[in-house]
């Protein structure tokens, strides 16, 4: 197999996992991770759990995987470049913070969400795109 | 606290170690982040992205392995907490945010954290923190 069939592979692989993950964890459920960010109501410390559970996985092994020369099926990492923590990073991040306080939905659990066939799953993620899109014709 | 009997203990160890592996998996074979608002936001780019082809697999088989989760009792229903103004409102406070800091909670919270990066880790706080003070105030005060 190819190096390009491989990479093919893996992505649509690592997406599945992605996806059970997130359905098994309950991250798809607004209504958890609400629960989560409701600090002063009924707390549901699920998502703390799902994020510990994610970085006792990523936490050890990205520095090990990243001093490789190169990855498996790819000639070189295609990593983030800034380094400086400046006004659209966090901007960004509060943006993004108010929006997941509204509806209870990142990118990763709308676009899972999506398999449900719900109509307002579709309009989260069509704004989200949308959000997207005008941001990018912005230049950002 | 919610009773500890509705606590999600191995569904969330599970499936946050299942996201963990994706990530891994995709960094060791494939060189790339596991952030999914940089997946959908690449798309825009269209199929003459080299990358194209990998992003559209990748949200395809995430949207393919939630389906597929949800016709098991293993997988947790979609419970809305807004409704369609809410929604949209969300949306584009989430999408345009994403994109301007450059992720989100895969690619700053599971990746970007594991990289001990200090950017995502002021994301992280910053968006955490934002999220919680947005639900205090959409549903303690207003």
């Amino acid at each position: 197999m190819t190096e390009a069939a491989s990479r093919s592979v893996v992505a649509l692989l690592a997406g599945l996992l992605f996806g059970a993950g997130l359905t098994v964890s309950g991250m798809v459920n607004p209504h958890r991770v609400i629960g989560f960010l409701d600090i002063t109501g009924r707390w549901d410390p699920t998502l703390a759990l799902v994020m510990g559970g994610a970085l006792l996985v990523t936490f050890p092994t990205f520095p090990r995987v990243l001093r490789r020369s190169r990855p498996l099926f790819a000639a070189r990492f295609e990593l983030p470049t800034k380094v400086r923590v400046d006004g659209a990073l966090l901007l960004g991040a509060a943006l993004f913070g108010a929006g997941w306080g509204i509806g209870g939905f990142c990118p990763g659990p709308g676009i899972a969400a999506l398999a449900t066939g719900s109509v307002d799953v579709v309009l989260f993620v069509a704004a989200m795109l949308l959000g997207m899109f005008g941001m990018k014709l912005l230049g950002r | 606290m919610i009773p500890i009997g509705d606590v999600n203990w191995f569904g969330g160890l599970v499936g946050g170690g299942l996201i963990g592996l994706s990530a891994m998996l995709l960094l060791l074979a494939n060189g790339r982040i596991a952030g999914i608002s940089g997946m959908a936001g690449g798309l825009f780019n269209g199929p003459s992205d080299p990358a194209f082809g990998m992003r559209a697999l990748f949200l395809g088989g995430v949207v393919a392995g939630a389906g597929l989760l949800m016709t098991t009792s293993l997988g947790e229903s979609v419970e809305l907490m807004t409704g369609r103004g809410g929604l949209i409102l969300a949306g584009l406070l989430v999408g345009a945010g994403t994109r301007l800091g450059g992720g989100c909670t895969s690619g700053h919270g599971v990746c970007g954290l594991a990289r001990r990066s200090t950017r995502s880790f002021a994301s992280t706080v910053t968006f955490m923190g934002v999220a919680m003070a947005t639900v205090y105030v959409t549903r303690h005060m207003l």
